[in-house]
């Protein structure tokens, strides 16, 4: 018998499942893939439910046997062991059954490789390249050739850190979105500026891993519009789990009107690297490249985190010779976590944010103007 | 290190009924204390240390684990940075496969090896004691890793390059640390080998050895030949960091993806590395606690060797996302669908072996049986993730985080808690608490499956592994997840404290506690087993 404290405690144990349980139910459970939005995905789909049912009736039908034995074949309810072992028919049965089988899941599979590892023939080819920790897109051909966007993180740090509420798309949201027209063979090639990153969206079912140096390439068609939302899914340093992939999937005609607003931006937006700006102007806007781009590392009060992540507060760095500054931003510290943003950033914005960084927290260093960054650019 | 129990001393002083003449004149080789353990060249002494040291790295590495699961309890960053995460995410693994599971086998290999062939003890006696006391010098580098600036690499067990060029020098420690237990590793193979191959009493022909004695004959092989397989990786590692070597770095004409290529290499063999003693231990339980013979034995040793070799042609299936072409995508995936066979034929093997047996379930069987029902269900997950576009959806997600936890955890740790509890009365003499034994059962079954059942649904949903924080969907299986995870990390203290107590004050185990068992530790040696076993060969008929 239960004593009146323990069961009590028993009581106390159950609310508090049942109540994790209430909780759970509130909220959205997800159990299965993601739905999909393009062929293959809904081939893989198929596939899997095919697999898991073809492996849940095996399995019980194995485990019927194992249970009904541990059932019915106890010493305790006096059960006598028979001694037989070995017998050719049955070890060979249980070998080229599930052979058998095998055969029967690899035929539909093979055909889904074979779609999915063809990339001929697309309408729109963009090149993304993870760089830690965001995606660079360039659209290479197809409509909308030339247009470049840096795509990052959106959800604000406050978020993060527990200061503020979380919102809908928290860790899943980013500033500019990848924007592709529906029903089109779109081809992603992807390559990464410092270590191994891997472009997924699940509902689209594509993951390429983006490898240094290297050219990889995969494609999806967007069965209808809507936004896809994925993750970087290899391990890529301190942020790998703050790089998602936003896909938005537009009409046509969406997608034509997008094209041209967003040339007519970038072309305003191109900032002539010889222009001479004021000090506040530049500190201004380095704050926000700050932000984009070193806040994770070197922290907003510009402590960092040290030793992996230097303070620029203070740094020798940050208060000595520009040359030695630019030069760090420009071309990074092999060896270190500290990326080369050369790539990456404008003449003005690199200008910006070592303006900001020689000019914030206690260092007084003076600007340096875009032209000066060009100079140093090997 | 004196604290550490002895596994001879329960029966020394009250019991000489079958004492060993060495006995009578020091039989610790002359030295007591700690000397005797630093200096010792006796297997059972070895097989001891190995599982202790196994033992508190398991804890380790589980302490690491708890505080991966603390973090991801609820969205956000709450207690650990980025960085800081990484860190125990890299360690948790290197800790558990290199300092928990592998040593934790060749402890069993040391202890059961020698009396399960009638052999007095390892073929290179000298040479044990020093390829375990490479272990604690392995896992202190590894570890000080931590305190090293940059602290401990942040780049998983993996060590993917070109990640590993930017860690700081705990990279390094973590690289020379991989070198020693990989050396420790093949220094016990060659000597599990040489022991198998020549030390076997006459009679003991190679088809009349326990499976167990088959499965680490044929790891041991697999030892040999994946361990400088990783070595070289680390070392192409550790020259590209600090020499310029550019093995894996594109701009000097390498290639990252080779890194992987190498790794996998050593890392598909290593997952057998793991499972095929596991399989050998409860190959010796389950027939045990059946009261029948194995099913298939041949049938088993030929499964054994068939999952070996195919798992040196199916390391590729870890990469299907590097964008390999579509044929080496067929060739590894339909290699990798063939393990299955081979595999479905050991459990089937299993389920045969129970099949009108006359079952009792002590804890050993209990283990076992988790085992064989858990592991099947990470065989088949790893089915599904062999196909080469469903791992496309799953791969680096948690659904893999799942699948090979299922493998290592629900395969491997059930079946050395399964060993444990079998051998305990045969090392100590005394029997541990059945009671006990079975609440750590059940609370490690519900417990593991709380923690790993509910990350297939996070895998399936988009959940990547190796992130601090996630999107809100996920919370409900995280929660439930780090829930499972605190309540599996206490009960393995009360695994503690039942071998603790067994070895204190367990009641007088008989020379053959269970009826079923019949190798010849159970029915040519006497319990405890004496420090000297089988000076003379057994008789075998």
């Amino acid at each position: 018998m239960m004593s009146g404290k323990s069961l009590h405690r028993a009581m106390l144990v159950a609310a508090a499942l049942a109540g994790l349980a209430a909780c759970g139910l509130a909220q959205a459970i997800e159990w299965n893939f993601q739905p999909p939005a393009s062929p293959i995905a809904e081939a893989i789909h198929t596939l899997h439910e095919y697999v898991m049912i073809l492996v849940t009736v095996i399995f019980v039908g194995v485990f019927g046997f194992m249970f009904y034995s541990v059932y019915a074949h106890r010493k305790s309810v006096g059960h006598k062991a028979e001694q037989f072992h070995e017998n050719t028919t049955v070890e060979a049965i249980w070998t080229v059954i599930p052979a058998v089988i095998l055969i029967f899941i690899a035929w539909p599979v093979t055909k889904t490789v074979i779609a999915q590892k063809d990339t001929s023939a697309p309408d729109l080819t963009i090149k993304a390249t993870g760089i830690q920790w965001k995606w660079a897109y360039e659209y290479i051909r197809g409509e909308g050739e030339g247009i470049n966007v840096v795509s990052e993180l959106a959800t604000p740090r406050d978020q993060i850190e527990g200061r503020a509420p979380k919102g809908e798309h928290y860790l899943l949201e980013v500033d500019n979105e990848l924007v592709v027209p529906v029903g089109k063979k779109v081809r992603i090639i992807t390559t990464a500026a410092d270590v191994v990153h891997s472009w997924w969206v699940p509902a689209l079912a594509i993951k390429q891993d983006a490898i240094p140096g290297f050219l990889r390439d995969t494609w999806f068609k967007a069965t209808h519009t809507g936004t896809f939302r994925g993750q970087c899914a290899e391990l890529c340093g301190k942020e790998h789990g703050f790089m998602p992939i936003v896909v938005q999937v537009v009409s046509q005609e969406e997608y034509t009107r997008w094209v041209a607003d967003k040339k007519k931006a970038l072309a305003a937006a191109a900032d002539d690297p010889n222009k001479k700006w004021t000090a506040p102007e530049l500190i201004a806007r380095g704050e926000k490249v700050y932000a984009a781009n070193c806040v994770a590392c070197h922290q907003a009060n510009g402590k960092g985190t040290p030793p992996a992540f230097p303070p620029l507060d203070g740094s020798k760095v940050a208060t000595g010779p520009k040359a030695g500054h630019i030069d760090t931003v420009l071309n990074g510290r092999p060896g270190t976590a500290m990326a080369a943003f050369g790539k990456q950033l404008s003449d003005t914005e690199i200008a910006a944010v070592i303006s900001y960084e020689r000019n914030s927290w206690s260092n007084k260093a003076g600007e340096v103007q875009p032209a000066e960054v060009k100079a140093r650019r090997k | 290190m004196s604290s550490i129990p002895h596994a001879h001393d329960p029966a020394h002083g009250h019991d000489h009924g079958h004492d060993h003449a060495h006995d009578e004149h020091g039989h610790h080789g002359g030295y007591g204390g700690i000397m005797r353990w630093i200096t010792t060249t006796n297997h059972k002494d070895i097989g001891t240390l190995y599982l202790w040291f196994s033992f508190i790295m398991f804890m380790t590495g589980g302490s690491m684990a708890m505080a991966i699961r603390l973090e991801l309890f609820q969205p956000g960053i709450q207690f650990f940075n980025p960085d800081l995460f990484n860190q125990f995410v890299t360690m948790h693994g290197l800790i558990m496969v290199f300092g928990a599971i592998m040593p934790a086998f060749v402890g069993f290999a040391n202890w059961q090896i020698p009396m399960m062939i009638g052999a007095p003890d390892m073929a290179f006696a000298r040479l044990n004691n020093w390829s375990f006391w490479l272990l604690p010098f392995a896992a202190t580098l590894l570890i000080s890793s931590f305190f090293m600036p940059g602290g401990a690499p942040g780049v998983g067990w993996t060590m993917y390059a070109p990640l590993t060029v930017q860690m700081g020098i705990g990279m390094d420690f973590t690289i020379f640390a991989v070198h020693l237990l990989g050396m420790s590793s093949i220094l016990g193979s060659i000597n599990i080998i040489t022991t198998i191959l020549n030390m076997r009493a006459p009679g003991m022909t190679l088809m009349r050895m326990p499976l167990f004695v088959w499965t680490w004959l044929i790891t041991a092989y697999l030892l040999v030949a994946a361990m400088p397989v990783l070595a070289g990786a680390v070392t192409m590692s550790l020259t590209d960091r600090h020499f310029g070597t550019s093995f894996f770095n594109a701009a000097g004409g390498g290639d990252p993806v080779l890194y992987q290529h190498i790794f996998w290499f050593f890392g598909h063999p290593e997952v057998y590395i793991i499972a095929l003693p596991a399989f050998g231990v409860v190959s010796q339980v389950i027939p045990a606690f059946s009261r029948k013979p194995l099913f298939g034995y041949a049938s088993m040793v030929y499964a054994t060797s068939a999952i070996a070799i195919l798992s040196f042609i199916v390391w590729a299936h870890h990469m299907y996302t590097v964008g390999m072409p579509v044929q080496g995508q067929l060739f590894f995936m339909y290699a990798t669908t063939l393990i299955a066979v081979p595999t479905g034929v050991k459990v089937f093997n299993w389920v045969a072996t129970m099949w009108k047996g006359s079952l009792s379930f002590e804890t050993p069987m209990l283990f076992a049986i988790g085992f064989l029902f858990l592991f099947t269900m990470g065989g088949f997950t790893g089915l599904v993730l062999s196909l080469v576009p469903i791992d496309i959806q799953l791969h680096d997600t948690y659904y893999v985080v799942a699948h090979f936890h299922y493998v290592m955890v629900a395969g491997a740790l059930f079946s050395a808690f399964a060993g444990v509890y079998f051998w305990l009365p045969k090392w100590t003499g005394r029997m541990y608490d059945e009671t006990l034994g079975k609440w750590h059962f059940w609370l490690t079954m519900i417990f593991f499956n709380m923690i790993f059942f509910v990350q297939h649904f996070l895998g399936l949903a988009g959940m990547p592994r190796r992130v601090p924080d996630y999107p809100l969907i996920f919370e409900t299986w995280n929660k439930i997840s780090s829930i499972g995870a605190f309540g599996f990390g206490l009960s393995q203290l009360l695994f503690l404290y039942v071998v603790l107590k067994c070895i204190r004050s367990g009641e007088k185990a008989p020379d053959k506690p269970w009826e079923g068992a019949d190798s010849l530790e159970w029915t040519h040696l006497p319990t405890p087993a004496p420090y000297h076993s089988f000076e003379t060969p057994p008789v075998l008929k």
